[in-house]
């Protein structure tokens, strides 16, 4: 009997650290992206709330931790971290295995995306649970806060491993940087 | 000559370094400028054109003489301005645009010849014959002109860029930036405080003034450690902003590891600011007097930055020619430290000495002498000319506000007739205010309370409440001067230094009636290149205004253009060399197809496999033609995921479908596929691919790899901007599913040996799809072909792509197949007449390939209106064919062009283009699809192919462009 | 250059793809002959001040978006939904 064994998007690139900043690959679980049809969002965040506990983010939001619903685009959320229920109001599409999530934690984290981002990263303004689509270095994704030094970032699988050369590039920019004398 | 017990960095560490080969030391935090004046050494540079002896001219970031090179090989960074390089320990500097030394000069030359090279001297002489000018004439001046070289190898030096945001961008650092600073802290806003220098506080750096009764850099010391403590402060050192741009985006250039080989060298930032404040301060500027350009003449203020900053005086017996008080204290400064000052030169008939000092009231300099350096000067008073040993001349025409940065929108500056200098206009820049020097405030009382103001005006803008802060006490002296811009006298009249422009320069301009002060700087090169006008601009302006015989304001300026310091480009486009060029889009398959030794070729951003090589090939066409023959013969792998995987459902889902692609997918049954047809609205078709029906609401469309990002963009504007009636959400899937073709006469067989349930030919015909399990995983088949073969593409969740791959090769393997790659698919599809985007290359039509049947007139659609325009339904287009060789060895060639035999291969002949072409091992000889006119109605014609690149001609027959099983039943069956 | 999106804020203009003129939303019915269609597709006004024109949230939320801006000072006046400007005639 023939087995198929599944590879997470990161295997043998992650976990890492350098310089204070440490990324780890998230496995998020069942992942589902959720698009409402006209005029059923509230109806689909009611029965997202009833079956799973949380309700369809705002835009830049997410809502809930696990479970969790990350907004993800105009009128799309992902739901991450437990089966879809059927949902007759949204288009409900798998995308379980469509990105690569890292976790970037350290002292240095929020330079470090600086480095690749063009958003407002300030604590003020992103604040933990505030999520953005956005580039990171030349790649399409998604970064969300998830404490003062944590982040969350995720960009299409197959550029798993650019993201891991831009976040480790401008990771060892940065520790370089500390040993700049005077 | 370094003065005992002077300086900021008095009791630095020694730093060695080297310039020209000769090893100096100097003081840790000196740069390169003060650490050279230091060792006394005083001619630097050679100039752009006429490669005269040049020194240290300014302490700043604007010097325009005093240009190294640094570093050799890949890292070797030319016109490294002296007066802000910091030197470290094993620095080995070396001066540009010199052979073959600095002291004798060969180019040297050009100065005497300098009566025939004046400005426009390129223009008027290298006209004739026009064929030398860019053989002979432009080589050979662009060898004896210029800066310094990068040595032609790829750099390999890193550089970072980064983004930063804030409430209140503060540019510059002296006391009015370091008041604006705390005065925006103190309100809450998020501050960034910028300047281009190692150390915090401009001007009070050089000076020797206090400020609330402490030495002017201690107490920018003592704000400064204040504003690091406060956490809504970012302080950026040796950080310059270099431009302004729209929506309050500035550019600014950090020096950051010159000292440290493993930190990048630079980082360009993109600071986004609500606000804005420009404390740039100002610059002083040269008067113009013949040969004021010696190694030994600089800035008076540059004078006192060195003295007072490095505790370097750069003369042992030093001069000054002012228009104005500020230039007197040099003298004091100087006298203080024990140099001895030979002499003011005022040009002010009633200029009172400040101190101790021998003054000449209502002098001027008419002459300098010292080849390498300055010896001595003439003086011309009331009483008549006399001479004067010096080593160095302090000169100083006045100061001008560093408005730069204000003008990078379109603005100009306006014309003060009290400080004799331009100061910014209002408004100049959205959100952007200007205190202190930069707008000609130019106490230190001044700029401490300026400072404060703006910021507070700038804090009440942004809806904060402004702090009351207290003005700190300092010297609030007036500032004095009068007009003189240049000196009668014989000898040139250096205006700017880095291009070599002087006072005759423009009154040529003005003679040949250039007379519009853009197009005197185009004539004479005056404030190009990294000068931009900071040095020269003012005193240029003054001139040509005296020549032409109107004020200055009318005269007005030329362009301050970004950056104000040059900026390489590796530092703009940092990181994006090598694997951060462009992301690299891996399939699930990546590693085994390398383990393999396959070739990687770029597909859009993705890497797929050319041909996995046996060990006995040694050409790609012999692993090719197996890889061909294994997929006619038995059954083939291919990895397909890269094709875009669009998931379209909703309500309105068929509809949105009939109205994006030409063709109808409404009447399409479920679990059935369909090829689909997408035009452009100006009727051109964009992309094809094949959609799935997977329920009643629900389609899969796949595109081509090269075209998925466009189409999926064309469907977002289609469903939000041109047809948001239309209730459907559009979701790529490309990512999810990990796709692969199983092509051959033995593909079911091998599917049947990895599906938990077999698949038979009826409920698994020709164009199906479904859902199965391979081993426990649920995945998407879809019978398929793109190769003519009876063909399945099976998707499963990403994750296991891998596996899978490894699973349907091993088993291909068994039933003598295996993995095929890019060159086979494209011989396979050649063969069958199937089209890529290089027949679908954005300039034909669905009618152009055959298809024009396929654009249904029962429906609108994108690009139906056009498709049906009579110039895009002519006959004569050219038309999709495919072409053999007559003769069987024939080799045709992608590129070429066809032609009537007989008929001159020329484009007035052209009949049509080939797009496509492979060796078919299948038919044994060479197969193309071309486009020829009115192509459909020439089959069994003689057409010649041309290929002038190649030198290929051969004669072929054009015949219909389906080569292999034109009835379509191997895949069927 | 920061463009305004409706759904995400201020982001820098690198975020979005270019489009053209908002023109772009206003298709010529099928028949609506050629003149019409050649409108359409091909001819712009360029006007000196105010102007509407399509971008694309492309890297950011997908959205299109209609950015009503200045062409001689810069300035940007405003953002709405592409969406929003088709289905009520809003102008941004």
């Amino acid at each position: 009997m023939v087995k198929l064994i599944a590879k997470s998007p990161c295997a043998g690139l992650l976990p890492k650290t350098i310089g204070t900043v440490t990324l780890t690959e998230i496995d998020a679980g069942r992942m589902t992206l959720v698009a409402p049809f006209a005029g059923q969002k509230k109806s689909v965040s009611d029965a997202l709330k009833s079956s799973i506990g949380v309700g369809f983010p705002a835009p830049n939001r997410t809502s809930g931790t696990t479970p969790r619903a990350v907004w993800c685009g105009r009128g799309q959320a992902l739901i991450i971290g437990a089966d879809c229920p059927d949902l007759e109001g949204a288009a409900c599409v798998d995308h379980s295995d469509a990105w690569a999530i890292v976790q970037i934690d350290g002292a240095d984290a929020t330079a470090l995306l600086a480095r690749l981002t063009p958003i407002d990263l300030r604590a003020s303004t992103f604040k933990r649970g505030h999520t953005a689509r956005t580039l990171i270095g030349h790649m399409t994704g998604g970064i969300t806060r998830l404490g003062v030094q944590s982040f969350e970032v995720m960009v299409m699988r197959s550029m798993a491993a650019t993201l891991m050369h831009d976040l480790t590039q401008a990771a060892q920019n940065i520790a370089a940087r500390a040993d700049v004398g005077d | 000559m370094r003065i005992a017990g002077r300086g900021f960095n008095r009791s630095a560490r020694a730093v060695t370094f080297t310039f020209d080969g000769q090893s100096y030391t100097g003081r840790a935090g000196d740069t390169l400028a003060a650490a050279l004046l230091a060792n006394d050494v005083r001619h630097v540079a050679r100039s752009f054109k006429y490669h005269r002896p040049r020194g240290v001219l300014t302490a700043g970031s604007e010097e325009p003489n005093a240009l190294v090179t640094v570093g050799v090989g890949p890292k070797q960074d030319p016109n490294i301005r002296a007066t802000t390089l910091e030197i470290y320990d094993g620095l080995a500097a070396r001066s540009q645009n010199a052979w073959p030394s600095l002291k004798h000069d060969a180019m040297a030359i050009n100065d005497l010849l300098s009566p025939f090279l004046s400005a426009g001297f390129y223009y008027k002489t290298f006209m004739w014959p026009k064929s030398f000018w860019e053989k002979l004439y432009e080589p050979v001046i662009r060898h004896a002109a210029g800066l310094g070289a990068l040595s032609g190898e790829t750099n390999q030096d890193t550089y970072e860029k980064a983004f930063a945001h804030c409430d209140v961008l503060i540019i510059g650092a002296g006391p009015a930036g370091i008041m604006a600073a705390l005065t925006a802290a103190r309100a809450g806003a998020d501050v960034i405080l910028a300047d281009e220098g190692t150390a915090f506080g401009g001007r009070l750096l050089c000076e020797t003034y206090d400020v609330n009764g402490r030495a002017g850099e201690e107490w920018a010391a003592q704000q400064l450690a204040r504003l690091s403590d406060m956490e809504n402060v970012r302080i950026m050192t040796r950080t310059t902003v270099t431009g302004a741009y729209d929506q309050g985006t500035f550019a600014a250039l950090e020096t950051v590891g010159s000292r440290n080989p493993h930190a990048p060298k630079e980082c360009f930032w993109r600071i986004v600011a609500k606000r804005s404040i420009l404390c740039a301060g100002a610059l002083e500027r040269p008067i113009a007097f013949p040969n004021n350009d010696r190694p030994g003449i600089m800035l008076a203020s540059a004078v006192r930055s060195y003295l007072n900053r490095f505790g370097v005086a750069p003369g042992e017996a030093v001069t000054i020619f002012a228009n104005n008080d500020d230039a007197h204290r040099t003298a004091l400064d100087l006298i203080d430290a024990g140099v001895t000052v030979a002499c003011v030169i005022d040009s002010r008939t009633d200029a009172v000495a400040l101190g101790d000092y021998r003054l000449v009231a209502g002098g001027q300099v008419i002459a300098t002498k010292g080849r390498h350096g300055l010896t001595s000067i003439t003086v011309r008073d009331a009483n008549g000319t006399h001479d004067i040993q010096t080593d160095c001349l302090a000169m100083s025409g006045g100061w001008n506000p560093t408005v730069h940065l204000t003008c990078h929108m379109n603005a100009r500056p306006t014309w003060s007739d009290d400080i004799l200098s331009f100061v910014p206009t209002d408004g100049s820049i959205p959100n952007m205010l200007v205190a202190g020097a930069a707008r000609g405030v130019f106490s230190t009382l001044g700029c401490l309370a300026d400072g404060i103001a703006v910021a507070q005006d700038t804090i009440r803008e942004l809806g904060l409440t402004a702090p009351q802060i207290d003005t700190p006490t300092a010297e609030d002296s007036a500032y004095r001067i009068e007009p003189l811009w240049q000196v009668d006298g014989k000898g040139r009249k250096w205006l700017d230094f880095q291009n070599d422009v002087h006072v005759k320069d423009i009154a040529l301009a003005v003679q040949e009636n250039f007379r519009s002060v853009e197009h005197m700087k185009r004539y004479t090169t005056q404030g190009m290149a990294t000068d931009q006008g900071k040095n020269s601009n003012v005193v240029a302006l003054a001139v040509l205004a005296d020549a032409t015989g109107r004020g200055i304001p009318e005269t007005g300026t030329t362009t301050f253009r970004p950056p104000y310091v040059p900026v390489a480009i590796a530092a703009m486009g940092a990181g994006s060399q090598g694997h951060g060029f462009a992301p690299e889009r891996h399939t699930t398959s990546h590693k085994a197809t390398l383990d393999r030794g396959a070739p990687m070729m770029e597909a859009g951003l993705w890497y797929r496999p050319s041909y996995f090589p046996k060990p006995h090939e040694t050409t790609w066409l012999e692993a090719c033609n197996r890889e061909v023959a294994m997929v006619r013969n038995h059954v083939g792998i291919c990895d397909v995921s890269t094709l875009g995987k669009i998931d379209i459902a909703g309500p309105d889902a068929a509809a949105f479908l009939d109205f994006v692609y030409c063709n109808t997918f409404s009447t399409l049954k479920e679990n059935r596929v369909r090829y689909g047809l997408m035009l452009r609205e100006d009727g051109h078709v964009m992309d094809d691919g094949t959609t799935a029906r997977l329920g009643a609401n629900h389609y899969v469309m796949t595109t081509t790899t090269a075209a998925a990002g466009q189409v999926m963009k064309h469907l977002d504007w289609v469903s939000q901007a041109l047809r948001p009636d239309l209730d459907v959400r559009v979701a790529s899937v490309t990512e999810q599913w990990a796709q692969f073709a199983v092509a051959g006469p033995k593909a079911r067989d091998l599917l049947n040996s990895v599906l938990d349930r077999p698949i038979d030919d009826e409920n698994w015909p020709f164009m199906s799809c479904g859902s199965v399990d391979i081993a426990g995983v649920q995945g998407r088949l879809f019978r398929i072909s793109f190769s003519g073969e009876h063909a399945y593409e099976i998707a499963v969740p990403s994750r296991y792509g891998a596996s899978l791959f490894r699973l349907l090769t091993a088993q291909a393997e068994a039933m003598d197949g295996g993995p095929y790659g890019m060159e086979a698919l494209n011989v396979l599809r050649i063969e069958k007449g199937f089209i890529t985007h290089g027949e679908i290359h954005g300039r034909v039509t669905a009618s152009d390939i055959g298809f024009g049947r396929m654009v249904s007139q029962k429906k609108d659609c994108i690009g139906n209106a056009m498709s049906q325009r009579p110039g895009l339904l002519d006959p004569e287009r050219e038309q999709l064919v495919g072409l053999k060789p007559v003769e069987i060895t024939g080799k045709l060639t992608a590129g070429a062009h066809l032609f009537v035999d007989g008929a001159d291969a020329v484009s007035e002949n052209d009949q049509g283009y080939v797009t496509s072409v492979c060796y078919s091992p299948t038919l044994g000889h060479d197969l193309a699809q071309a486009f020829l006119k009115d192509g459909p109605n020439r089959h069994g014609d003689h057409i010649l192919l041309v290929d002038h690149l190649r030198d290929v001609q051969t004669l072929c027959e054009v015949c219909h462009p389906v080569f292999f099983d034109p009835t379509g039943g191997l895949a069927r069956g | 250059m920061r463009l305004p999106c409706p759904l995400c804020g201020d982001r820098d203009r690198r975020e979005f793809y270019y489009q053209g003129h908002a023109v772009m939303l206003e298709r010529p019915l099928r028949d609506a002959g050629a003149n019409a269609w050649d409108d359409y597709l091909h001819n712009r006004d360029n006007p000196a001040g105010e102007t509407r024109d399509l971008w694309h949230h492309e890297a950011g939320c997908g959205a299109w978006i209609v950015v009503t801006r200045n062409t001689v000072t810069h300035e940007v006046l405003g953002a709405i939904l592409a969406e929003n400007a088709k289905k009520t005639g809003a102008q941004a």
